[in-house]
């Protein structure tokens, strides 16, 4: 039986919807107007939240002085460039468990999943040791592969529930039809699997540029990307809230930007195998 | 040209055997149908003709050439699938030519081609629609459309009609037999339903566990059926089968009658019982009566009958179609 809803419930649930979306919200509205502060009123106790003099100096500060160009373009080509290493791996990975499924690939997939369940500062020693004897502390590739083999599990985990359900029948039609391996891959499965494709790599993309654990501990200056910018914010000669909030908000906006134009495919991906 | 012979072809999953060694013979133009109950072996068996699966043993020809190890795509086979296996990123146009595509036909006459099949399988103003947008039985007609364009050496069609609603079932099963009255091609049809074997066969293959039970047209199946399990598969309502004492006095193990061949009468008969439940469907009425000491025998009818539950009958067979079968189940002489 479909649950009746009143018009009294419903405008409940609307607002109990608001509020949850408030304080969620919250925290970055107020990262977004302190920003806009000036120093003094940013530390102010109680805060502020309206009738402030708005000014673009902490902005102005930030840029210049501490060269935000280059943690951005690191942050750019470390979340690009582990999701592209990771894609190329796990593309073929989950491929081949998804059409050639064994007795074993459940397992095997399993095994991938437990090594997130470990945490990462259990073997941050290791690495960081293993980085060093190589040279490739504070380098962009270090970084690269690190957080490739981090998001590793999650994106095959992904794409393998995305081709599992691509039908069999749909392949075996097209065999039918005359297509050899070739022609089926690139008539076929390929355009029935880039959408799942496509949400992974966003996903890949927002989790790599997020990451801050590793790139704070294994980046000093060279291959630092912008979480390393906005931690250098709080430093021990006293905090500079504006400047932190701006450093934040230029450091979140891109990936905002891409992740409100790619809501619908994200959300698909999320939830994928869920609903159906 | 599509001759197929399977000669003793098997399929073993690992230790288990689906199908034991098998011969067939599938001549060219013929309209066969594997039917059997679910789980004995009939879509595996087309699944190996179409080289969909590797066969365990035997060999399987197409037309004389071996083609036991060839792959689906060198076959000349086209298949249409119970799911329908639409590439759903494709226009239905795009559905249709893509067997041409993969063979190199020239485009012009791919159009030619799929203007043909379209305007035979009333898809015209569709052609340009993803498959998402078309219904049930519209999807259905773009696979054979798509099958029909490659003019293959036969059709394989499994359990084609499965996912249509009853009306539309009866509809497309009209539309697959002219199909095969104009074509003349080899089809070979997989089905549960012995209503869909008996209307649209040239020849009924019935298997049950991977074994083939017997082969034969419809009506050969329905007047002689080889034993029990075909006795009791082929018809509708089923045939009735009495044990016992009364099959020793036709000196058999089992007799049987089907419902159409009892005589109904409330004053005399061979069997007296009475009425458990009838089914009035207008034309016919169906009565099951209970008969003491043979069980419950189905009992066909005409429309007018007017019995109810409890009701005293007497069912008198007609001996001419009474089938005896031995104690191991085989028919008897």
């Amino acid at each position: 039986m479909a649950r009746v809803v009143t018009p009294a419930q419903k405008s409940i649930n609307t607002a109990a919807a608001w509020v949850v979306a408030l304080i969620i919200f919250f925290p970055i509205l107020w990262t977004f107007l302190t920003s806009f502060k000036p120093e003094e009123v940013a530390v102010a106790s109680p805060p502020v939240f309206v009738g402030f003099d708005w000014t673009m100096q902490n902005y102005h500060d930030v840029i210049a002085q501490r060269g935000y160009g280059s943690y951005f373009w690191n942050s750019v080509v470390i979340s690009v460039g582990s999701t592209v290493l990771g894609m190329i791996i796990a593309i073929p990975a989950a491929w081949a468990m998804a059409f050639v499924h064994g007795k074993r690939t459940k397992d095997l997939l399993m095994w991938m999943l437990s090594t997130k369940m470990m945490p990462a500062a259990g073997v941050l020693v290791p690495i960081y040791l293993m980085g060093k004897s190589l040279g490739l502390i504070d380098t962009r590739f270090m970084l690269m592969i690190v957080l490739m083999l981090m998001n590793l599990p999650i994106i095959v985990w992904m794409l393998y529930t995305y081709f599992r359900e691509i039908p069999g029948d749909i392949l075996e039609a097209a065999r039918m039809d005359g297509a050899n391996l070739m022609s089926e891959i690139l008539y076929v499965l390929t355009p029935m699997a880039i959408p799942g494709i496509a949400s992974t790599l966003l996903l890949n993309v927002i989790l790599a540029w997020n990451e801050s654990f590793w790139t704070l501990n294994l980046t000093t200056f060279q291959a630092a990307p912008l979480t390393k910018f906005i931690a250098g914010f709080s430093s021990p000669q006293g905090l500079f809230y504006g400047k932190l909030s701006a450093a934040s908000v230029m450091a979140i906006v891109p990936i905002m930007v891409i992740g409100w134009f790619s809501q619908k495919q994200l959300v698909r991906g999320l939830t994928f195998g869920a609903v159906k | 040209m599509g001759r197929i012979t399977l000669d003793k072809v098997k399929k073993a999953f690992g230790e288990v055997e689906v199908i034991p060694p098998l011969d067939l013979t599938i001549e060219d133009g013929e309209f066969v149908v594997f039917v059997g109950p679910s789980g004995c072996g009939k879509s595996t068996l087309l699944r190996l003709i179409a080289g969909l699966e590797d066969v365990s043993g035997g060999q399987i020809r197409i037309d004389g050439q071996d083609a036991t190890h060839a792959p689906p795509s060198k076959r000349g086979l086209a298949m249409v699938f119970q799911s329908y296996a639409l590439y759903p990123h494709m226009s239905v146009r795009k559905n249709i030519a893509f067997p041409m595509k993969m063979a190199g036909v020239p485009q012009e006459e791919q159009n030619r081609k799929i203007d043909a099949a379209a305007k035979a399988l009333n898809l015209t103003d569709y052609l340009e629609r993803r498959p998402g947008q078309l219904s049930g039985g519209q999807r259905q007609r773009v696979a054979i459309g798509r099958a029909i364009v490659r003019e293959p050496a036969a059709f394989l069609f499994d359990e084609p009609l499965s996912n249509l609603d009853a009306a539309l079932r009866v509809g497309m099963r009209l539309e697959i037999s002219e199909l095969h009255e104009r074509l003349k091609t080899t089809m070979i049809y997989v089905t549960h339903d012995q209503v869909e074997a008996m209307t649209m066969a040239d020849k009924i293959v019935v298997l049950r566990a991977g074994v083939i039970e017997q082969v034969g047209s419809p009506l050969e199946l329905y007047r002689t059926p080889r034993n029990l399990f075909v006795a009791g598969f082929i018809g509708s309502p089923k045939m009735n089968l009495i044990q016992g004492q009364e099959a020793k006095k036709y000196s058999a193990g089992t007799i049987g009658i089907r419902p159409e061949h009892c005589l109904l009468s409330t004053d005399s008969g061979t069997w007296e019982g009475t009425v458990v439940v009838s089914e009035h469907l207008g034309s016919d009425t169906f009565l099951y009566v209970d008969l003491k000491d043979h069980g419950t025998v189905t009992v066909r009818g005409n429309g007018e009958v007017s019995l109810h539950h409890g009701d005293r009958v007497f069912i008198t067979p007609d001996m001419e179609k009474l089938h005896r079968f031995d104690d191991k189940g085989l028919r008897m002489p």
